[in-house]
């Protein structure tokens, strides 16, 4: 028994102990976290949530993504909406079947055509949606910002993880569903799999849409603790392109790639980037280049590489001893 | 009477800023049309041609002269970034379609590092970069100089790009290696170059588009952003790969720019940009004057 057996053959049990191990970490954190570190633990879960919707369809279906930020703004403002009428868990139903709704439209106008079309469309939908919400609030209702009921730190964390539990849990099963089947089919090649006699669009549409329901629900989860929002805060394009990058860095292949990469990037986004903005940002771009370039399968894929390298050496060490001892007798 | 002449100024004024809008989106439409790169950093190119022009105007460089030097400087850039990053990133891909969506985030991390370094070196500072702001009165509406000159300006290049790809031999490998590259590399077409030369042609125009924005508002190294979504949907309008098509839609997006902000809120430009780019897309994807 060596290491690289223990690696191979107990892949499964191992993964399922990282997630018990995982899972106990956060129930236990506020215990002894204290109340600022649960609530980065909250944006760490939340960009994972983004993350993990984002490959959902993005990563599988090949179609680029550039407005995670657009469903997640739009909880944010239901929850300003409804936070004094509703109790909560509707309105984190209610933000994600508005967000889904949101979804349906674009997908139908945009989701029909060429990927490109689509990746220009979401480009600039997050300036889009905030301006026309700025217009409403300046000149309609005249009204500038909400302010949020202060709620417990510990209790958004729960919901907030359960949430994302929720949101792995439907990724892996659509993943494993005749519908991630042909997502996959898609982003392999559309044409064979409009051929083979799968929907494409409907496919596309009706995953990307689903993939915003869990956005909107992160939005409603996350909005009590920015305590005040305005269209500036809630559409910044920064929830846009922080999940892509998380995701791309931690590798679209599986579920454990942007699960870990949401989290690093969720922890540096609270703790890097208010003191460093533009040198962060700065290594934001440059990790996107190399890893596109050098890490295909992102930073999870280098796991298996390194297990194999390491392996490989290990077998290669034990080869030449037991040649060494034929030589001896 | 006083309405209709408003009405007018607006338009007209609308028009000559809209084409400075097309040269910045002629240069998109040429990356995205030949080298098959969706490139959301061509705002932040723009933004290196408005700031630098600034830069070098306070060494004692007149802004008109600044695109023969800033010109040059970012084709370098574009040619060099097409041939040796997104060549690599072709080489790694699987297909066509894996290499566009790899091309994409690359881009993306690009947007970072440009708009960042150019943050850490020059600030975020509002840049007063005006130049030749007199105005010539035409039909009862005065119109500031440097809207004449950057419309003129603008209109020449569009037309000397025109000219070269229809009629000049490489302008021919050009839209040979945008129509099937494969078949244009064994009809002798060396593609690589042509790309190469593609990009640092958009590089090229983005810049002297940003040194003609720089004219006639205050810039700083935060407009890339703004500038990249302007052109996503004046390509997207014009038809994709379009010259004459990236122009008309420039124009018509600079007049409605002008007349949403002057008789409604200037807030909903951009939500008025994606009612249009909506209406197209449902009723003729391809552009106005795009391919089926």
């Amino acid at each position: 028994m060596n290491i690289t057996r223990l690696f191979t053959t107990h892949r499964k049990p191992l993964s399922v102990g990282f997630f018990i191990l995982l899972i106990a970490f956060v129930l236990t954190f506020p215990l002894y976290g204290g109340i600022y570190p649960t609530s980065v633990l909250t944006t760490m879960l939340m960009y994972a949530i983004l993350a993990v919707s984002w490959t959902m369809f993005s990563g599988a279906t090949g179609y680029m993504s550039l407005a995670p930020a657009a469903f997640l703004g739009t909880g944010i403002y239901v929850m300003a909406l409804l936070q004094n009428y509703l109790p909560f868990p509707v309105i984190m139903v209610i933000a994600g079947l508005i967000s889904f709704a949101l979804a349906l439209l674009l997908g139908l106008v945009t989701l029909r055509l060429k990927g490109i079309y689509f990746t220009i469309f979401t480009f600039g939908l997050v300036v889009f949606i905030g301006n026309v919400v700025n217009y409403v609030e300046a000149k309609v209702i005249e009204r500038h910002g909400w302010v949020f009921n202060a709620m417990d730190e510990t209790t958004l964390l729960y919901i907030m993880f359960g949430l994302a539990v929720v949101t792995v849990l439907a990724a892996y099963f659509i993943g494993r569903s005749r519908l991630g089947l042909a997502m996959r089919s898609i982003g392999g090649n559309e044409e064979a799999a409009e051929h083979m006699g799968i929907d494409t669009t409907r496919i596309k549409v009706l995953t990307f849409a689903m993939s915003a329901v869990f956005m909107g629900a992160a939005g409603v989860v996350v909005a009590p603790s920015l305590s005040y929002s305005n269209p500036g805060i809630a559409f910044s394009v920064v929830y846009s392109f922080v999940p892509i990058v998380a995701a791309v860095f931690g590798g679209m292949g599986n579920l454990q790639g942007p699960i870990v990469g949401g989290l690093l990037f969720g922890y540096l986004e609270k703790t890097l980037r208010a003191t460093w903005l533009n040198y962060y940002n700065l290594g934001f771009g440059i990790i996107m280049v190399v890893v596109i370039l050098f890490l295909p399968s992102g930073i999870v894929g280098l796991v298996p590489m390194l297990r194999d390298k390491l392996g490989g050496m290990i077998a290669k060490l034990r080869k030449g001893g037991e040649a060494e001892q034929h030589g001896n007798t | 009477m006083a309405e209709a002449e408003r009405l007018l100024g607006l338009s007209i004024i609308g028009m000559l800023g809209g084409g400075v809008y097309g040269l910045m989106a002629v240069g998109l439409s040429l990356q995205v049309g030949v080298c098959r790169v969706l490139n959301i950093t061509h705002g932040e190119f723009v933004m290196l041609g408005a700031v630098l022009t600034f830069v070098l105007s306070q060494l004692g460089i007149n802004p008109l002269v600044a695109p023969v030097i800033l010109g040059p400087l970012l084709f370098g850039l574009g040619f060099l970034l097409q041939a040796t990053l997104f060549r690599a990133v072709k080489a790694r891909a699987r297909s066509p379609e894996a290499f566009e969506g790899n091309a994409l985030l690359v881009a993306f991390g690009l947007m970072y590092i440009i708009s960042n370094i150019a943050q850490i070196r020059i600030g975020v500072a509002s840049l007063p970069s005006h130049y030749l702001t007199s105005s010539v009165s035409f039909l009862g509406v005065n119109i500031p100089l440097n809207l004449i000159v950057g419309f003129a300006i603008a209109a020449v290049l569009g037309i000397g790009l025109y000219l070269f790809l229809t009629r000049s031999r490489l302008g021919r490998a050009i839209r040979a290696t945008a129509e099937d590259q494969p078949t244009a590399e064994l009809m002798g077409v060396n593609t690589k170059t042509i790309l190469a030369v593609c990009f640092g042609l958009g590089a090229l125009l983005a810049a002297v588009a940003g040194t003609l924005i720089s004219l006639r508002t205050d810039v700083n190294t935060g407009i890339g952003f703004n500038n990249t979504v302007i052109a996503l949907v004046i390509v997207t309008l014009g038809g994709l790969g379009s010259v004459p098509g990236s122009f008309i839609a420039g124009i018509i997006i600079g007049i409605v720019s002008m007349l949403v902000a002057g008789l409604w809120e200037s807030i909903l430009i951009v939500p008025v940009y994606y009612a249009m780019l909506m209406v197209l897309l449902l009723v003729r994807p391809s552009g106005i004057l795009g391919k089926k």
